[in-house]
């Protein structure tokens, strides 16, 4: 039996700065996964990342990254996508701060 | 100090300018990143979890007042008012953006400074003893030698491509400050019926493979230095195994081939290339050795030390804790902590920089270091400043006395910021010096090395602590091994695992666990907890370890 498809975002580095980014329903790259669009289909993930991928001038590294769904948006199945979520955890800055 | 020539700094202005372009290109699309990634780690910039990352280098960990200046600069105005020193000698920056790197490049190079060499295929940056220059014990200053090499090295046509990095560490003195035999080579300088030469070994490393380098020549004369490490790493680029990025370091094709063989290779292409050098080396090599000449040391009075000695007990327990012997008379080489309780070891704000900067310049010949340790080392401080240098440090949070101790704790960048690791470290390092801190039992547990590493690639050296902490994902939670007994130096070994790993919130007290039956079963203060490891074997500290698991499990 295919082993069933773990929800996923679209997330990248931006290009300028580095700072993590999600890419929204609407072609948006958004510092905030709450604003990430949810891939539930492996199919519609896949063409997803290939476009996001061509946009090379804008973003690097990017890739799938599991997700679930929560009450306000994707949420992290796995601790290094939450401290890309929420930035370093030794300091008050970087993402953390901005919250 | 070295000082470079117009020749050195046109190099370097040039460099900077075609990265300046290569980044511009970058931006406006005309470069992809697969095309771009290439030339800026031949730059030092790096990507990592959250930004971008500058490594900068600081050769053989020296610098001048002036340069530590500028890199409190370039943490003011282009990152977010730090810099993070590295187990290589090197200062990171973890938030610059990249159209701003051209310039941040640009201000290094106007204090002789650059990020040439800090990442890629290549030769990296040359380390060494951090009290070289200064040390008690040493036989010559191991700084021209790095130099000798870094310049050898810096843009080499041959070794532009290596199979992997390589490392270069070096050591003038028997006891060896620089962890030489966890590089792929270590250089120590040796003396033999009254003339200066090298020992050299290659193929150590930490990483996935842990190795101890193996002596491949007990005595390289100095006319024969430089063609010898070249010819090593010309065998190497040819051997190394392309195949397989993980088998590609010298330490393994040292492993496949044997030590005899390497040897032998080595020793055939030296014959080949040494006629090559000419000399010119030497000259170089002798030109060098004058820019590292010893300061005028001052011939005053140490009143003003044994006065504060006798009278504040926070001095004489920074005194006892933090300086180390220097060969001059009246002179101590002081070692500034950037290991502050609950701070993040190696981490130095601008402000900081400044503070260690103005105190090389008013009291230390103008000259710093930097530890492979993540501390500040002024190597040259007479005694009698020694009572003003530690209220300056105290003020800014720099007078810590725990060198050695349990709280001065390597802690590599880990999943905090690094794209590579696997768990966090840094936290782990905090929490462990924060819980010393606490029970106030730091110097009587006396010296005790942890080093924490947040993967297998073993930047946090975990492999060579007397508790090694080693971050890993299992299952998708962060799980901490602990191995015992490693040593850092000329007596190189590696740790030796416990056992199954702990939960984030069970590391500390693990830890907490093991010290307390160091302290339980060690025959007195004397008796280090290395010491005491190597005569008592794991079990005690499994007992310590896993029993009270069980219980706590069975309860």
């Amino acid at each position: 039996m295919p082993k069933a498809f773990t929800p996923k975002v679209v997330t990248a580095n931006a290009l300028l700065a580095g700072d993590v980014v999600y890419l929204t329903a609407d072609d948006a790259w958004s510092a905030d996964l709450r604003h990430a669009e949810l891939l539930t289909d492996e199919a519609h993930a896949q063409v997803r990342l290939v476009e996001a991928s061509a946009r090379h001038a804008e973003v690097v590294g990017v890739y799938l990254a599991d997700m679930m769904p929560g009450e306000n948006g994707p949420e992290p199945t796995h601790f290094r996508e939450e401290f890309r979520r929420t930035g370093p955890s030794n300091h008050h800055h970087g993402k953390q701060a901005d919250l | 100090m070295y000082h470079y020539n117009d020749f050195d700094a046109a190099f370097v202005a040039e460099r900077n300018r075609q990265f300046r372009a290569q980044v511009e290109r970058r931006i406006d699309g005309s470069l992809t990143e697969d095309e771009f990634k290439p030339l800026r780690l031949m730059n030092g910039l790096y990507l990592q979890l959250h930004a971008y990352m500058l490594r900068v280098a600081i050769p053989y960990g020296t610098l001048n007042s002036a340069q530590m200046r500028q890199l409190a600069y370039l943490a003011e105005k282009w990152d977010k008012g730090y810099g993070h020193f590295t187990t290589r000698q090197n200062i990171q920056y973890n938030w610059p953006a990249l159209r701003d790197i051209p310039d941040m490049l640009d201000a290094l190079a106007e204090v002789q400074m650059h990020a040439i060499q800090t990442s890629g295929n290549t030769i990296r940056n040359v380390t060494a003893d951090h009290f070289a220059g200064a040390a008690a014990d040493e036989i010559a200053d191991p700084r021209p030698v790095a130099e000798l090499l870094r310049q050898w090295s810096t843009d080499h046509p041959e070794f532009q491509f290596l199979p992997r990095k390589f490392k270069i560490a070096v050591t003038g003195s028997p006891n060896d400050r620089a962890v030489t035999a966890a590089h792929d080579v270590a250089i120590r300088i040796t003396e033999r019926d009254g003339q200066i030469g090298y020992t050299v070994l290659v193929g150590g490393g930490l990483g996935r493979t842990p190795m101890i380098g193996k002596v491949i020549n007990d005595f390289v004369p100095q006319e024969d230095l430089l063609p010898y490490v070249e010819a090593i790493v010309s065998v190497w680029n040819l051997l190394g195994r392309r195949d397989n990025k993980y088998k590609a370091r010298i330490k393994i094709t040292v492993l496949e081939h044997g030590i005899d063989e390497i040897r032998a290779l080595v020793e055939k292409r030296f014959a080949e290339t040494k006629d090559a050098f000419n000399g010119a080396d030497l000259a170089l090599f002798e030109e060098i050795k004058t820019h590292f000449r010893h300061p005028n040391f001052r011939n005053v009075t140490e009143e003003a030390y044994d006065a504060a000695y006798k009278a504040d007990p926070v001095f004489r327990s920074w005194a006892d804790t933090n300086l180390a012997q220097h060969r001059a008379p009246g002179y101590a080489i002081v070692q500034i902590s950037l290991k502050k309780h609950g701070e993040t070891p190696g981490d130095a704000s601008a402000e900081q920089m400044r503070v260690m900067a103005d105190l090389a310049y008013a009291y230390g010949h103008d000259e710093l270091r930097i530890s492979h340790e993540q501390n500040v080392i002024l190597p040259h401080v007479h005694k009698s400043d020694l009572p003003a240098v530690h209220a300056k440090l105290k003020a800014h949070g720099l007078a810590t006395a725990n060198i050695d101790l349990v709280s001065d704790i390597i802690a590599c960048p880990g999943m905090d910021y690094c794209a590579l690791a696997t768990a966090r470290s840094i936290p782990i390092a905090q929490q462990i010096a924060t819980r010393f801190d606490e029970l106030k039992l730091e110097h009587e547990i006396g010296e005790l090395k942890i080093k924490i590493s947040g993967c297998i690639n073993a930047c946090g050296h975990h492999h060579v602590g007397h508790i090694g902490i080693l971050g890993l994902d299992r299952a998708g939670v962060e799980n901490y091994q602990i191995t015992l007994g490693g040593d850092h130096r000329e007596t190189m070994a590696l740790g030796q695992r416990t056992g199954p790993g702990f939960s984030a919130e069970e590391i500390v007290p693990a830890i907490e666990r093991i010290v307390e039956a160091y302290l339980e079963n060690r025959k007195g203060r004397e008796e280090t907890f290395l010491q005491a490891f190597n005569r008592l074997g794991m079990a005690p500290f499994k007992t310590a370890l896993y029993d009270q698991e069980a219980r706590v499990a069975a309860e």
